[in-house]
């Protein structure tokens, strides 16, 4: 027991001597960087940071306050992320945004009783996106269920707008996150009248030879995809091996980026991936990041990242939350903005056409404008294909609409489901 | 010279067989008893409760309860991981469908739900031992992580497969749910630790444990001398998968608060626990407590002295804490193969001699 106290003591020594100044803007980054979904994280939190780093190296901050983003490794695992949560909270933690549906889950009910912001783009509990019942989550630009349908959809511009008699495959991460568009897409084939076939997949997905031979035997005429981390090249790889033809296998946006189609070569070519943001470096914010933020030697983890899928999708989660702290200091009148008013900057956030062009993005993502009801966005994703010669992802759709018809019940369900196990009252009304 | 028996007399046979015998040690214990109940609860947060004390009090229920079975019944198990998602689903399934019963009872319930499916199987260990019950009961951890996934009945139909904890009270205090004071998480687990390990110390210096012992020593041997092998291996997956059980209903009630059989409840749980009990010591109550201490604490101390203190970068922590971890159990089993409870045994033998050792 002598033991057990001497680390203890040891632990609140290292405890106390870890907290950081709390004056300026403090945005966490539960990153991931070590275990079998580092290939994802890696370049998020890169992506994350140094847009950040940009920030303050440029314009000082936002606002005039700096912001400061510690970080904190989660592994992609539930216990970590929540000591994360709690090791940082205490700094004055304007918004998380963890990168993983299972850390998300726990999250919800931890941050609406904190009353510190969620922030999940294109993860996370679909039915956040209903304002009305997730007062502290916000989801936009795009969720699960937007994908599943957007996946759909191009499916139906392909086939005449019909998919009558159709077999379709969803081969998925046997998890919350993978779980996630199987409600979706039921609906989708009652309404279109395709076969549905699930495949699980148990994380982390380094075997998928018995699942490709369920494929091989049951011959899907598409393949939809929820992977994530080494899943996702397994996937690609195991496709490639049996001559699935590539351009009928589709990811979510997290199974479309380098890493996953770089490993099996040619073979990987024509293989498709939704995404909810522009891909490749032609943007001009690039520009500025390699001056203030590469070229300074200032860039996050080992700086070989810029412009892949992942790295822009990280980059992108910390552009909307720039754009949501700027927006909470404007209505707050102050720059130094806490917890509450980030919550309500979330809430009135506009990105529109003009302010994108504004930040250098022209075109990298969707406008939308949150209100309290919606915390979900547009919904809207493009489609991409991965061209193995030039080893490039190429967009080859503009943005599509989800099939909102279809959706809006499913999530006004769900969240009443939220709601009444968790006793709480709609807002907005 | 400070830690003695001398001067220590004993009156009775109660006194002569009690588990503290050196006075020094019952004192510390019981101090050790009234920080935890009379000071903690009052300094605790948010943070040393969600990453320090809670883990801490969880696993090491979980740690005795698999001492039980391998340390003192000698039956090896690695499906610790999918015993604690029965506890976990249990106290689910009770607590959204009987929302105002007390939570403690059904963790309680949800224990004893565990006990009744680890007796069913613990039913081979009758005719297998060793390595093949070390298989067979990782085939009852890969069943149940599959059922558990796979009926959605035990997720109540959510979406996600995920199971959520509503808020439920204990004397009209939250002790599940987000909204749950760091102290009262502390408190709950605290007080089930408590009672859990007085138990499981005096189940196992009576005659259940001696049974326990004597099979696991050598079954034929025991046998011959009327030790009955099903009903002593039974009650030992009864009692260690009742522990394993509550365990399981706390840290996904208490601890995490929403949970994901295949993340929460794999195969990497089942052989974190066993690594608790064979680090700590097998057959030694102490060792429980050591083990889950040194595997629970050690990380998240590695964490903030090279991320918090030395301001390392995350991922290069996460390396070297992994390393470090690993490494000092490689050394500590090379150099004490039977665990820090056994170095705890020789350090106090030490010390009863110190400082005139001849």
């Amino acid at each position: 027991m002598k033991k057990t106290f001497t680390m203890l003591a040891a632990a609140a020594i290292a405890a106390t001597t870890a907290a950081p100044a709390l004056a300026d803007l403090v945005v966490p980054n539960l990153s991931y960087r070590t275990g079998p979904f580092a290939a994802g994280g890696i370049p998020y939190a890169d992506g994350f940071n140094d847009y950040f780093t940009l920030l303050n190296e440029r314009d000082g901050g936002i606002g005039g306050e700096k912001v400061v983003v510690p970080e904190c490794e989660t592994a992609y695992n539930t216990e970590k992320g929540v000591e994360c949560y709690e090791a940082t909270k205490g700094q004055g933690a304007l918004v998380y945004n963890p990168l993983s549906t299972g850390i998300t889950y726990q999250l919800i009910p931890k941050v609406s009783a904190d009353g510190i912001p969620l922030y999940t783009p294109g993860y996370g509990r679909t039915s956040a996106a209903n304002g009305k019942i997730f007062q502290w989550v916000f989801n936009y630009p795009a969720n699960y269920w937007d994908g599943a349908s957007v996946a759909i959809k191009h499916l139906l511009d392909q086939n005449g707008g019909n998919l009558e008699g159709k077999k379709i495959a969803l081969l998925y991460h046997n998890s919350a996150y993978g779980k996630e568009p199987i409600r979706t897409l039921q609906e989708l084939s009652k309404k279109h009248g395709f076969t549905l076939s699930e495949i699980p997949i148990d994380s982390p997905g380094q075997e998928q030879k018995s699942q490709w031979l369920q494929v091989r035997r049951d011959k899907p005429d598409y393949v939809l995809f929820w992977g994530w981390g080494v899943m996702n090249s397994v996937a690609v790889q195991e496709a490639a091996n049996i001559r699935f033809p590539m351009e009928n296998f589709i990811g979510i946006w997290w199974s479309g980026s380098e890493n996953d189609v770089l490993p099996a070569g040619d073979g990987a070519n024509g293989y498709k991936a939704l995404t909810f943001n522009g891909v490749g470096g032609d943007y001009p914010v690039y520009a500025d990041l390699k001056k203030y933020v590469f070229d300074a030697g200032k860039a996050s983890g080992a700086g070989d990242q810029s412009g892949s899928v992942i790295y822009s999708r990280g980059m992108y989660a910390a552009v909307i939350i720039s754009e949501a702290i700027r927006k909470a200091q404007e209505l707050a009148g102050t720059p130094k903005v806490n917890a509450a008013q980030v919550r309500d900057g979330f809430e009135a956030l506009e990105i529109t056409d003009a302010r994108l062009e504004e930040l250098g993005l022209k075109g990298f993502g969707q406008a939308f404008a949150a209100s309290c009801g919606d915390h979900g966005g547009a919904g809207g994703a493009m489609v991409q294909q991965w061209d193995a010669a030039a080893k490039k992802w190429n967009l080859i759709s503009g943005f599509i609409e989800p099939d909102h018809e279809v959706l809006d019940p499913l999530v006004a369900e769900d969240s009443a489901a939220f709601a009444a196990e968790n006793n709480i009252a709609e807002r907005c009304n | 010279m400070l830690y003695r028996e001398a001067g220590d007399f004993k009156t009775s046979y109660v006194k002569d067989s009690q588990t503290f015998p050196i006075k020094a040690d019952r004192m510390a214990y019981f101090a050790l008893l009234a920080v935890a109940f009379g000071v903690v609860p009052f300094l605790i947060n948010d943070y040393w409760a969600n990453a320090v004390f809670v883990p801490f009090l969880i696993y090491a229920i979980a740690a005795i309860g698999l001492n039980i079975l391998t340390g003192y019944c000698g039956q090896v198990s690695l499906g610790t991981g999918g015993f604690m998602a029965v506890g976990a689903y249990a106290v689910y399934k009770l607590m959204t469908t009987f929302p105002d019963v007390p939570i403690l009872i059904h963790v309680l319930l949800a224990g004893g739900v565990t006990a009744i499916v680890g007796v069913l199987f613990g039913l081979p260990s009758l005719r297998i031992k060793g390595f093949y019950l070390a298989v067979a009961t990782l085939a009852a951890q890969f069943f149940l992580v599959w059922l558990f996934n796979k009926v959605p009945w035990f997720y109540n139909y959510s979406a996600s497969g995920q199971i959520t904890a509503p808020e439920r009270t204990m004397f009209g205090i939250a002790v599940t749910g987000a909204s749950t004071p760091a102290w009262a998480k502390y408190l709950f687990c605290l007080v089930i630790l408590v009672a859990l390990a007085w138990l499981a110390r005096n189940l196992t210096r009576g005659m259940t444990g001696r049974k326990w012992m004597a099979i696991r020593d050598m079954d034929i041997a025991a046998e011959i001398i009327g030790v009955n092998p099903l009903t002593t291996k039974l009650s030992a997956f009864a009692v260690s998968s009742f522990f394993i059980g509550v365990s399981g209903a706390l840290f996904f009630a208490v601890y995490l608060g929403a949970a994901e059989v295949g993340e929460a409840f794999g195969i990497n749980k089942s052989f974190l626990i066993l690594f608790m009990v064979i680090i700590g010591g097998l057959g030694s109550m102490f060792g429980s407590f050591a083990g889950a201490a040194f595997l629970v604490l050690l990380p998240v101390l590695l964490k903030n002295v090279l991320v918090g203190g030395l301001g390392w970068p995350t991922d290069l922590a996460a390396h070297i804490e992994l390393m470090i971890v690993g490494g000092l159990i490689i050394v500590f089993l090379i150099l004490e193969p039977h665990g820090l409870a056994q170095l705890w045994r020789v350090a106090k033998e030490k010390l009863r001699l110190w400082p005139f050792p001849h």
